[in-house]
């Protein structure tokens, strides 16, 4: 019972240290209100006011995500993902009859907010698992401290090489580039005859940066030439000067790692030029995002990923209609990605029995957690063990088939 | 190429320019390295995204409304920060570190009211019509941008060149108490050049987020980057350095990547800022440290 009380008075102090950033505060403020009944219960309870009986039947778990900055674009769909999972899976009975606690906490997207979140989820809340973090250069930081402490980490957004060679508690379901770009670049190579291409990448960041050296292996396998590389910086806001080279190169297409933020603005300022060349990107440009930022500049733009709005399955429309029904909003691949991983691991807490002992339970989850399978928005699902940098088996990465499509009227046409 | 790169680097350089007009106003009246400059730019941005989306007015008017708003914002800055500060006689670094708090208060309100995503002005509102000149492409939008980035700076000089109100200034960037011997109102002049440095911030903010087609919490923090560099080169303070700097550093960027490669687009843009302030460390029309002191 002592760390309710620890809790409040850790709310207080933040309160107060959070005056400089007053959204996160307001945050605060909402779920301390949402909570609040909750809170001051447990706080009698703390101090043996009120008799009653634990609240022990919750499984608790983390989620460190960037719920406020610049990643927070992604983070919060992830924890819409998330909660959506979650209020189905414990509507419907939870695990074996015990509802699953989620103890959501902001990373802010920075990569030593991510180590202080995961020792505060992992040491102090004493989660089993956790979820998170939200971009691939956090998660090379923090899930060391997860492996460290044996406990189970799932990544669902992290797609860059390496997160999962960190070690054999680190999982992820987000489909890796590599996997997935290959098979982009052949099949719009098959359907535009692009001969020779252009690439653009944003070279600050760990997630464009893996998506380019991805590209450029494809490339090279498919002995596409490259007339010209060229490169932004995160949070540009100018890239004409780069398209104008691009334009002059007399390339065929444009193969370009970015994410939405930045790759939106430029296929806009690519076709105020003058540019019609198709655009070859990474799964970053996977949402429905690039036609609010990019409408009506949007046709011809090559993406391959395992989630699609347009994707007919049952699982997947069912999850499109319950998202929108939740958050009056389109989902994008992060929160498709969230609402899987959520369902991948009641699979595997489903099939073990808990003891109540946290060392062993993390343990016994970490075991079980590699055969769980299941079929959700992103389709039929199923881990492969990675390889660890010293050549042993380490954390698992997914399985998944990608499905390629093309913009094209500001919708996604499914090509394959 | 040559051309279209021209146009790219005017267009870039009227916004960096304008942007830098005012950083460098506010210093070189008021003494004040205004960090929160960045915050009012994007403040510009998105009060003229509202006020076209929620409020449907048309784009000039959400310009003006996003200067009356940025201007309203440059005078509560001074009221409530510059000015009790000034009273109290404060050093240097003490408005400067108060504008970082500004800084990160506007951000997160935008952030928590807009969200952190991305948003652009409705693309049925941007004028869409392309003037093809042989091999380059401007869009009306780009050469209203241009034109209007070059009004305002006309106006400003023309303003302060002119003007009752500008040789006042001028007099008052000289030395505040001989401008006060002199019955010039001070404090009031010291609100007045708040309220105009962020309106001309709070403009290039607007245009650049039509130029490039994006609004987001976080942008104004590289355009305050570059500002200092500008503001730096051409000399704290100096009206004309910042114009110069400003078109220098847009120059600098769209050549080094037309020519030496985008990977170092800010290192030779910087770079060259660095040798410049090696020749010349008062900056371009920098005066020598003496004089102000």
């Amino acid at each position: 019972m002592r760390d309710s009380s620890f809790r409040l008075a850790r709310w207080i102090g933040r309160a107060i240290v959070n005056v400089g950033a007053p959204v996160q505060f307001r945050s605060e403020v909402l779920r301390f209100t949402m909570r609040s009944r909750l809170v001051i219960l447990r706080v009698f309870l703390a101090f043996g006011v009120l008799p009653g009986p634990t609240h022990a039947a919750e499984i608790k778990i983390g989620a460190a995500e960037a719920l406020t900055g610049n990643a927070s674009q992604y983070g919060l769909p992830i924890r819409k993902g998330f909660e959506l999972a979650l209020s189905e899976i414990n509507a419907g009975g939870g695990i074996n009859g015990r509802k699953i606690e989620l103890v959501i906490e902001d990373e802010q997207g920075k990569k030593e907010e991510a180590i202080n979140v995961f020792k505060k989820l992992i040491f102090q809340d004493k989660v089993l698992m956790l979820f998170g973090p939200t971009l691939s250069n956090s998660a090379q930081a923090s899930d060391p401290v997860a492996q460290g402490a044996k406990v189970v980490v799932f990544g669902t957004s992290n797609t860059a090489d390496g997160i999962t060679s960190i070690g054999n508690y680190v999982f992820r379901n987000s489909v890796t580039e590599a996997d997935i770009l290959p098979v982009t670049l052949k099949i719009a190579a098959q359907k535009t005859g692009l001969k020779r291409v252009a690439v653009l990448y944003g070279n600050d960041d760990i997630f464009t940066k893996s998506g380019y050296d991805n590209f450029k292996k494809a490339l090279q396998d498919l002995k596409i030439p490259v007339v010209t590389t060229e490169t932004f910086a995160k949070g540009d806001v100018d890239f004409k000067p780069q398209l104008t080279k691009i334009k002059a190169s007399g390339a065929d297409a444009i193969v370009m790692s970015a994410l939405v933020a930045e790759g939106a603005p430029i296929m806009v300022q690519a076709r105020q030029l003058g540019i019609a060349l198709p655009f070859i990107g990474g799964n970053g440009m996977n949402s429905p995002r690039v036609f609010a930022l990019a409408k009506d500049n949007s046709d011809n733009l090559w993406v391959g990923s395992p989630w699609s709005v347009e994707n007919p399955a049952t699982e997947n429309k069912r999850f499109i209609a319950a998202y929108q029904k939740a958050h009056a909003t389109l989902p994008d691949q992060f929160a498709a990605q969230a609402y899987d991983a959520m369902y991948i691991a009641a699979q595997a807490l489903k099939k073990i029995k808990l003891t109540g002992q946290l060392e062993a339970d993390r343990k016994t989850l970490r075991d079980a957690l590699p055969t769980a399978q299941w079929s959700g928005a992103t389709g039929p699902f199923k881990f492969r063990q990675a390889v660890g940098r010293d050549g042993k088996p380490a954390g698992y990465d997914a399985v998944q088939t990608a499905i390629v499509m093309v913009t094209k009227a500001n919708l996604y046409v499914i090509q394959k | 190429m040559l051309a279209q790169q021209l146009i790219n680097a005017l267009s870039l350089g009227g916004v960096y320019a304008l942007f830098a007009l005012g950083f460098t106003l506010v210093f070189g009246v008021l003494n004040v390295i205004n960090l929160a400059q960045g915050a009012v730019f994007m403040l510009g941005a998105y009060a003229a995204l509202h006020s076209v989306v929620a409020l449907r007015l048309p784009l000039l008017a959400g310009i003006f409304l996003a200067m009356i708003v940025t201007g309203a914002a440059g005078w509560v800055l001074d009221r409530w920060i510059f000015a009790p500060l000034r009273a109290r006689g404060a050093p240097h670094l003490a408005p400067m570190i108060a504008t970082i708090g500004v800084t990160i208060v506007l951000t997160s309100a935008i952030e928590g009211t807009f969200g952190a995503e991305n948003k652009r002005f409705p693309a049925e509102l941007m004028p869409t019509e392309v003037l093809s000149l042989g091999d380059v492409q401007i869009t009306w939008l780009e050469l209203r941008i241009i034109l209007l980035a070059f009004a305002l700076m006309a106006l400003l000089l023309w303003g302060l060149k002119r003007t009752r109100l500008g040789r006042a200034l001028r007099g008052l960037s000289e030395s505040p108490k001989a401008a006060a011997l002199l019955g010039v109102d001070v404090e009031g002049l010291f609100r007045m050049t708040s309220v105009i440095g962020a309106m001309l911030g709070g403009a290039a903010g607007v245009l650049i987020a039509l130029y490039s087609n994006a609004v987001f919490p976080h942008m104004g923090q590289p355009m305050l980057h570059k500002g200092i560099a500008i503001v730096i080169l051409g000399g704290m303070g100096d009206i004309r350095g910042a114009l110069l700097g400003g078109f220098l550093l847009g120059f600098a960027e769209v050549f080094s990547v037309a020519y030496i490669g985008s990977t170092m687009r800010d290192a030779v843009a910087f770079g060259l800022l660095f040798t410049i302030l090696l020749l010349r460390p008062q900056g371009l029309f920098g005066h020598t440290a003496q004089r102000r002191a």
